[in-house]
């Protein structure tokens, strides 16, 4: 296992998953690095939990090659070194079952005993911010208590590599960014992370890298700065108000060259001056549309 | 300089070492899984009260109902004496067949099985947590009907070694013969809100056809009780009768005597041909 300390920790290639009636993942490479923060990005039905649960040994793939911290998990096994290679991995599923007759700390404590070297439970419960409601029974938790219940036991064996899928869906605000800080700070022990979601601002605010995908594919891979400078030149909307009182808008590549000229024209300041440029979730939205208008 | 990059690796606290420590054993788990099965059983109270208490609850009301005098001329056996050993069986049946078979359909359906799959631990410590869980609520339960035998109904506890001993093996091998039916049942319901009426409908059928709620078996007509003797409850509640009733109320069985060989035979074909279901069908995921 030595060999692979420093390879990737997820490597895909020509990954594709087709049902009967559909094609729910459709050609996609990834290479995930360790300790890297990466968000599979897309809206519903995209392939992102098809994804997420052919890497992490869940399904099984029609075609492709899929490396995970070493392993193709549709051969990890269930002997011990299928076990050894279970235990360094977390999953945080959309329906990851129920003890509702448990304790948080019971439930933690006993997934803890699974593991060749779990954290500590309590500290994983004060980790997903649980302490106060470690006796109580899981049954009396909350939806967002429950989220974070589903974290502990994913994270309690001190797995390299953690799958959150869609992990804050039916979230209020303040329980997402506790989320998300519980999420960077697994981040900063080390811990390599891909994170479904299909919201642009979490992908956004945690992830290192994004990749987007619609209808099985990728339709964009880079860092959110990336996305939003690099992925295509993108043109700057000036708008301004006419001398006849018209809003007039324009778009251009150079818009400093268009102020210029418009401020000769006005003969100084330029009224009711706008420059905007596409936002994030503009870009996200365009490749999603534009992914859709192919079908 | 290649040959030295494991010294050279980054360090991750997150994954430091996790190789080298050994995975805990099987043995281990399966104990820990034990005691948290039982801990999730005991504190659900519908559950305790459903599969534990009502047994008992059914032997007052049937031996209220039906009488404790003799059950034939000379027998010296009460209708009484019959119920409690029949809902022995029955209870049996219901802490491993009727429980394994609704909870593990609901296991895997809400995802538990799936997530415990994907965890490290060996899928026989899943089992073999089920298995304690089962004997133990099953000995409570045969422990409270016995209390209430003993009590009300003229039922003595066995003074012989040797009748221990058919009471252990009988228990085990039905025990056993029941779970694997219900852990095969629970893999055919569509749906798990299917499990619960498909698994309680077998057992009800099977319980007046098995003599456990109809006594003494001998009054059941033929064709219905030889369709019974197909199945392990008759010869469950045959062996738990043979432990608990006086040697003179052998000749109230159809055969006219106990059947242990019979009894062994049939209990072990159906764990046999229950293991190889199971292990053929048994799904970690929902459909």
């Amino acid at each position: 296992m030595l060999q692979n300390m420093n390879s990737k920790a997820v490597v895909v290639r020509g990954l594709a998953k087709s049902y009967q009636d559909h094609q729910a993942v459709d050609g996609i490479d990834l290479d995930i690095e360790r300790g890297e923060i990466l968000a599979l990005l897309g809206p519903n039905g995209a392939g992102k939990t098809t994804t997420v649960e052919i890497l992490a040994g869940q399904k099984t793939r029609t075609k492709g090659s899929v490396e995970v911290l070493g392993a193709d998990p549709a051969h990890a096994g269930r002997g011990k070194q299928g076990r050894a290679w279970r235990a360094r991995i977390g999953i945080v599923s959309q329906n990851a079952g129920a003890a509702p007759e448990l304790t948080v700390a019971e439930l933690v404590t006993h997934v803890a005993s699974f593991y060749p070297r779990p954290r500590d439970p309590h500290e994983v419960i004060a980790l997903t911010g649980l302490t106060e409601k470690k006796d109580k029974r899981i049954r009396t938790l909350s939806g967002g208590q429950v989220r974070r219940l589903d974290v502990a036991r994913a994270v309690v064996g001190r797995p390299e590599l953690i799958f959150l899928d869609e992990p804050t869906t039916g979230f209020d605000p303040e329980a997402r960014r506790q989320f998300w800080a519980l999420i960077r700070q697994l981040s900063a022990d080390g811990t390599t992370i891909l994170l479904t979601t299909h919201y642009l601002d979490e992908a956004a605010a945690l992830a290192t890298r994004i990749a987007v995908i619609d209808r099985g594919r990728f339709v964009a891979q880079g860092t959110p700065s990336e996305l939003r400078s690099d992925s295509h030149p993108r043109n700057a909307t000036v708008s301004w108000e006419g001398a006849d009182g018209q809003r007039q808008t324009k778009e251009t590549s150079t818009p400093t060259r268009l102020i210029t000229d418009l401020a000769t024209e006005f003969h100084g300041e330029v009224p009711g001056l706008t420059v905007t440029r596409p936002t994030l979730e503009d870009i996200y939205l365009e490749l999603i549309a534009a992914e859709g208008g192919k079908q | 300089m290649t040959h030295q990059a494991p010294a050279a690796a980054p360090t991750m606290p997150a994954s430091k070492g996790t190789n080298a420590a050994p995975l805990p054993s099987a043995w281990r788990t399966a104990a820990v899984r034990g005691a948290t099965e039982l801990r999730m059983f005991f504190r659900d109270q519908q559950t305790v009260g459903f599969i534990v208490a009502m047994p008992a609850m059914l032997l007052v009301l049937l031996a209220s109902i039906f009488g404790s005098h003799d059950a034939a001329q000379d027998s010296g056996v009460t209708i009484g004496q019959l119920y409690t050993a029949g809902l022995i069986a029955g209870g049996i049946a219901g802490t491993s067949f009727t429980y394994l078979g609704i909870t593990i359909a609901q296991e895997r359906a809400n995802g538990t099985l799936k997530w415990l799959a994907a965890t490290p631990m060996p899928r026989t410590a899943y089992f073999a947590g089920k298995v304690v869980q089962v004997i133990v609520s099953a000995l409570v339960e045969t422990a409270l009907l016995l209390a209430v035998g003993v009590a009300f109904y003229h039922v003595h506890l066995p003074s012989q070694p040797s009748q221990w001993l058919t009471f252990a093996w009988v228990f085990l091998l039905g025990t056993a013969a029941c779970a694997v039916a219900g852990i095969a049942m629970s893999s055919l319901p569509k749906t798990p809100s299917a499990a619960g009426p498909l698994v309680s409908l077998t057992l009800t059928v099977l319980s007046f056809i098995s003599g456990v709620y109809v006594v003494p078996l001998k009054t059941i007509p033929a064709p219905l009780r030889d369709f019974g003797a197909l199945f392990p409850l008759t010869w469950l509640a045959q062996g738990m009768r043979s432990v608990f009733l006086p040697g003179s109320a052998a000749h109230l069985e159809p055969a006219g005597s106990w059947q242990h060989g019979v009894t062994a035979l049939v209990l072990l074909a159906w764990i046999a041909g229950g293991l190889v279901v199971c292990t053929r069908t048994f799904r970690w995921q929902p459909r």
